[in-house]
C-alpha cells in the first residue's frame, strides 16, 4: 500500500499511522492525543462543508481540519 | 480548629472529564475567581477542609497535554511548578481521569507525575465506561501507578467521601508515580540545556522543567528565562542534538516515550468487552452530525437560542426597566428641592444600576442554553459543522455561538467567548462581536426608517432596509477577524483539535451553577464600571448649570404669551404649575437649553465640524457623544435637545414629526431640512458601526485586556465615522436633494 496525507483520507477508510512529519504543533497535539507511529485509526465523519474531518483515536472521535491533518502520513488497512 | 494544617492542591484532566464537576462538589460557594496576570486565563481558587486538613484547591485549565501551546498549558505548567503569581506550587495534585479513555487521559497523568508531584487519580466516568463494555481494575491500577486511584461518578455524587479521604491521605503520606526511566539521550539533551543556561547566567532548573523545554518550544520554562527569542532558540537546537543523534525527534519522543510507557500499564488494568448494540452516541451522530439534517437541527437549535435571548429576556428586561423607573420616581420624590442630588441619583446612579441589571435576563438564558450545549456534548457537534464557514479568517466553528449571541446583544456574546479554546480566535471573535447588530441599535433603526424611509418608499423597501442594516456588521466582521488574526495577533496559529464528547444528559443542578457563576461575575466585575460611566457621563450633560440659562427660557416665554394677551400673573401661574402646557413647554425647553450649553454639549457643537462630511448637525453629534454608554441613549437625548423631554416611550411619532420639521439653523444648508434621506442612512449606518455601549467596553477589558477594549474602540469609531461619510456622500449622489 502506498502511504497518502491524512487529508486524501476517505469516510469510512481504516488507516493506520505510518508518519508524522514536519515541525509542526498539529503533529504535536495530535501525538499528545495517541495518534503515533502504528496506531490505527478510522475517518468515521464529514462536516457538510467538507471539512474538518472525525477520526477515532482509541474509540474517541476527534476532528480536526484537512491542512492540520497534512502532516499525517497513513496507509489503508485492507480488511 | 486552629490547629489544621493548609495545604495547597491543584486538580487537573483533559477537557470533558468531568473536572469542574469535582471542583464544585469538593469545594461548593467556597470559591473565587479571577484572572493570572497578563493572560486571560481563569483563575479558579475554593476551599475544603477534611478532617486535619484546610485545603486551597487551584482549578487548571482543562488541557490533554502540559505542551506549552497555548495560554492555557503554559498556567498549567506555571502553577506546578510553583511559578504562577499567588499560587504556591501544590503540595498534591488532582488529576481527573476519564475512565472510557484511560490510555490517552493518563498521558497528561504522566506529564504532571514527571514533576515529582504527589498525586491522587479520580477515574471519573465509570458508568460510562461501563456502558461501553469498559472496566478498569482500579486496584491494580493503584498499584502499577503507585498512587490512590478513587473510581467515582461525580455526577452522582458517588466516590466523593472516597476522594476526600484519598487526598488527606495523600497529603501526609505523599504518594507518587514510579519516575520516568527517561533514554540517555534525553539526559544528554537536558544537561546540555542546563549547562547553556547556567552560561547565561541563569539559576538551575530542574530536570523535569528542563525536559518540558527540551521537548517543547514555546514552553513557559524558556520563556520566563527572559532570554532572547534567538538566543532560546539556539540553545534549543543545540541541546536537540543529542536527541536527533539518538534518532528521537524532540516533537514526538515525549509521546512516544511516554505512551510506550502507558500501553502495558493500561493493557493490564483494563477489561473491554465488545458491546452489543451500536453506542447511542454513534447512532445520533448519524443524525446530528449528517450534512442535511444535521445543518437543520442545528439552525433549529440555533433559532431557539436566538429567540430566548431576543424574546424571552424581554419581558423580565421591560420589568427591570419598570422597576428602575419606579426606583427613579421614588428617589425623585426623597430628593425634592435637592436639584443636583435629585438628578445624580435619578438620572446618574439609578438609571446606571438599572441598565447594569438590565443585562441580567440576557446573560442568565444565554448560559442556560450554553450549558446545556456544552454538557450534552452538542457544542462539539455546532462547531464541528460550522468550522469551514469561519476558517479562512482565522476563526473557528466554536464562533458562531459568541457571534449569534450578539445579535442579541454583545455583552453576554463576549462572555461566551470563553468556551473557545484557542486563544487567537477568542480574541479576534471579542474584537469584532459589537459589529453584529444587537437590540439595542433596533430602536435607532427603527425610529429612522419608520419617520423618513417608509412613509416614502412603503414597507417593502424598509424591511429591506432594516435586513441590510442588521447584515452590515457580519459583512465587515468576518474580513476584520481576518485582518486582525494576520496583522495584529502575532501568535502562531492553532490546530483545530475537537474531541467528540459522548452524548451526556446536562444536570441541572451544574447548569444553574454556571447562570449563577456568569451573572454573579458580570454584576461584580462589569457592573461597578458600567455605573461609573453612566455618572460620568450624566455630569457631562448636567453641567455647568447656570440659573441664567433657565432664566433666559422663561422670559422668553413670558414675553411670548404677554404679546397674545394674556396677564403677566396668569402666565407665571400657569409657568409654575409643571402639569400645565406653559409648565410643560418651559421644562422641556430649559433641559433643552441646559442640554445645549452642557459640558456634552459643548463638545457635541466643538466636534460637530469632524461630523459635518457625514451631514450630522450639533445635535445629532451631542445625540453621539451622549449615546457613549448605550446606543439608544441617543433617541432620548435627541428627544431633550428637540424640546420633547425625555420621555420617548408613547411620543415616538411627535419625535419624528420634530425631526421631520428641523433646519438647519447657520451655514450653507441654513433653512434646509437636517433629515434627508443621506443623513438618515449616514446615522443608522453609524450606529451600525459604531462602540457607543460602555458594557461592552467594560466587559471587553474583563475579559481581554484594556488594550484591546480600546483597540475595539478606536478601529469601531473610525469604521463607523467612516462608513457614515461614504454612505452620506454616495447618498447624496443618487437621492439629489
Amino acid at each position: 500500500m502506498k502511504p497518502f496525507a491524512l487529508s486524501e483520507a476517505q469516510v469510512g477508510q481504516s488507516l493506520k499511522i505510518i508518519d508524522l512529519t514536519g515541525e509542526s504543533q498539529s503533529a504535536q497535539r495530535l501525538m499528545a492525543l495517541g495518534l503515533l507511529p502504528g496506531t490505527v485509526t478510522e475517518v468515521c465523519g464529514l462536516a457538510p462543508f467538507g471539512d474538518p474531518i472525525t477520526l477515532k483515536i482509541h474509540g474517541r472521535p476527534v476532528s480536526l481540519r484537512r491542512k492540520d491533518a497534512a502532516c499525517v502520513q497513513v496507509e489503508e488497512l485492507v480488511s | 480548629m486552629s490547629s489544621k494544617n493548609s495545604a495547597w492542591v491543584a486538580i487537573i484532566g483533559n477537557p470533558n472529564t468531568g473536572k469542574s464537576t469535582v471542583f464544585n462538589l469538593l469545594t461548593g460557594k467556597r470559591q473565587r475567581v479571577g484572572n493570572y496576570p497578563g493572560v486571560t486565563v481563569e483563575k479558579k481558587i475554593g476551599t475544603f477542609q477534611t478532617e486535619d486538613w484546610e485545603i486551597q484547591l487551584v482549578d487548571l485549565p482543562g488541557a490533554y497535554s502540559l505542551a506549552a501551546s497555548s495560554p492555557d498549558e503554559r498556567v498549567a505548567v506555571d502553577v506546578l511548578t510553583g511559578h504562577a503569581a499567588g499560587v504556591p506550587a501544590p503540595a498534591l495534585v488532582i488529576c481527573v481521569v476519564d475512565a472510557s479513555n484511560l490510555l490517552r487521559n493518563l498521558f497528561l497523568v504522566k506529564q504532571v507525575a514527571d514533576f515529582g508531584l504527589p498525586m491522587v487519580l479520580a477515574l471519573n466516568l465509570c458508568d460510562e465506561a461501563a456502558s461501553q463494555g469498559i472496566t478498569v481494575r482500579h486496584e491494580e491500577l493503584t498499584r502499577k501507578l503507585g498512587v490512590p486511584v478513587v473510581p467515582m461518578v461525580a455526577v452522582k455524587g458517588s466516590g466523593m467521601e472516597e476522594l476526600r479521604r484519598a487526598v488527606a491521605e495523600g497529603l501526609a503520606a505523599r504518594p507518587v508515580l514510579p519516575p520516568m526511566q527517561w533514554p540517555e539521550a534525553v539526559h544528554a539533551a537536558t544537561s546540555c540545556l542546563a549547562r547553556l543556561l547556567q552560561e547565561a547566567g541563569h539559576k538551575p532548573h530542574s530536570e523535569a522543567e528542563l525536559r518540558r523545554a527540551v521537548f517543547d518550544a514555546d514552553s513557559a520554562v524558556l520563556v520566563r528565562s527572559g532570554l532572547e527569542k534567538d538566543m532560546r532558540k539556539g540553545m534549543l537546537q543545540e541541546s536537540r542534538k543529542h536527541l536527533f543523534a539518538a534518532g528521537l525527534n524532540p516533537l514526538a519522543a515525549e509521546a512516544v516515550l511516554i505512551y510506550g510507557w502507558l500501553g502495558p500499564v493500561v493493557e493490564a488494568v483494563e477489561e473491554k468487552k465488545a458491546v452489543e448494540r451500536t453506542p447511542l452516541t454513534e447512532i445520533l451522530d448519524r443524525v446530528l452530525t449528517h450534512r442535511f439534517f444535521g445543518l437543520l437541527i442545528f439552525a433549529g437549535t440555533m433559532y431557539v437560542v436566538f429567540q430566548a435571548i431576543y424574546s424571552w429576556a424581554r419581558p423580565f428586561m421591560d420589568a427591570i426597566q419598570r422597576g428602575t423607573t419606579w426606583l427613579q420616581h421614588g428617589v425623585e420624590s426623597l430628593t425634592t428641592g435637592l436639584p443636583v442630588l435629585q438628578s445624580l441619583l435619578s438620572n446618574g446612579v439609578v438609571a446606571g444600576a438599572g441598565s447594569v441589571v438590565g443585562f441580567l435576563p440576557q446573560i442568565l438564558i444565554l448560559f442556560f442554553f450554553i450549558s446545556l450545549l456544552e454538557d450534552s456534548g452538542y457544542m462539539a457537534r455546532a462547531a464541528f459543522l460550522m468550522d469551514k464557514l469561519f476558517s479562512w479568517c482565522g476563526l473557528n466553528g466554536k464562533c458562531f455561538v459568541p457571534l449569534l449571541s450578539s445579535y442579541a446583544c454583545a455583552v453576554p456574546g463576549i462572555m461566551s467567548a470563553r468556551t473557545i479554546e484557542d486563544p487567537k480566535a477568542r480574541l479576534s471573535t471579542i474584537l469584532v462581536a459589537p459589529l453584529m447588530s444587537c437590540s439595542a441599535r433596533l430602536p435607532v433603526y427603527v425610529l429612522m426608517i419608520g419617520a423618513f424611509v417608509a412613509p416614502v418608499y412603503g414597507p417593502w423597501k424598509a424591511g429591506l432596509l432594516l435586513f441590510a442594516m442588521h447584515f452590515l456588521g457580519l459583512l465587515l466582521a468576518l474580513p476584520l477577524a481576518f485582518v486582525f488574526n494576520r496583522l495584529i495577533l502575532k501568535t502562531p496559529a492553532q490546530p483545530f483539535l475537537l474531541e467528540m464528547p459522548p452524548y451526556r444528559c446536562p444536570v441541572l443542578r451544574n447548569v444553574l451553577w454556571r447562570m449563577w457563576e456568569r451573572g454573579r461575575e458580570f454584576l461584580h466585575r462589569a457592573g461597578t464600571i458600567i455605573l461609573a460611566l453612566s455618572v460620568v457621563i450624566w455630569a457631562l450633560l448636567y453641567f455647568p448649570r447656570p440659573a441664567a440659562v433657565a432664566e433666559h427660557v422663561r422670559q422668553e416665554i413670558e414675553t411670548r404669551e404677554e404679546a397674545s394677551g394674556r396677564s403677566a400673573a396668569e402666565i407665571k401661574k400657569e409657568l409654575e404649575n409643571g402639569e400645565s402646557p406653559l409648565g410643560q413647554e418651559f421644562k422641556n425647553s430649559s433641559d433643552a437649553a441646559y442640554i445645549g450649553q452642557s459640558w456634552m454639549g459643548r463638545m457635541g457643537k466643538g466636534v460637530q465640524p469632524l461630523f459635518a462630511p457625514a451631514g450630522f448637525d450639533w445635535k445629532i453629534t451631542v445625540g453621539v457623544l451622549a449615546s457613549f454608554p448605550a446606543r439608544e441613549v441617543i433617541i432620548s437625548t435627541l428627544s431633550i435637545i428637540y424640546n420633547l423631554g425625555s420621555e420617548v416611550e408613547g411620543h415616538e411619532a411627535s419625535l419624528q414629526e420634530r425631526m421631520k420639521s428641523e433646519r438647519w439653523e447657520q451655514g450653507p444648508l441654513a433653512g434646509r431640512p437636517v433629515f434627508n434621506i443621506p443623513v438618515v442612512l449616514a446615522v443608522m449606518v453609524f450606529f451600525a458601526l459604531c462602540m457607543q455601549c460602555g458594557a461592552t467596553l467594560s466587559i471587553m477589558t474583563r475579559e481581554a485586556g484594556a488594550r484591546w477594549a480600546v483597540l475595539a474602540f478606536v478601529y469601531m469609531t473610525g469604521l463607523a465615522w467612516l462608513g457614515a461619510v461614504l454612505t452620506y456622500q454616495l447618498a447624496g449622489r443618487l437621492f439629489p436633494v
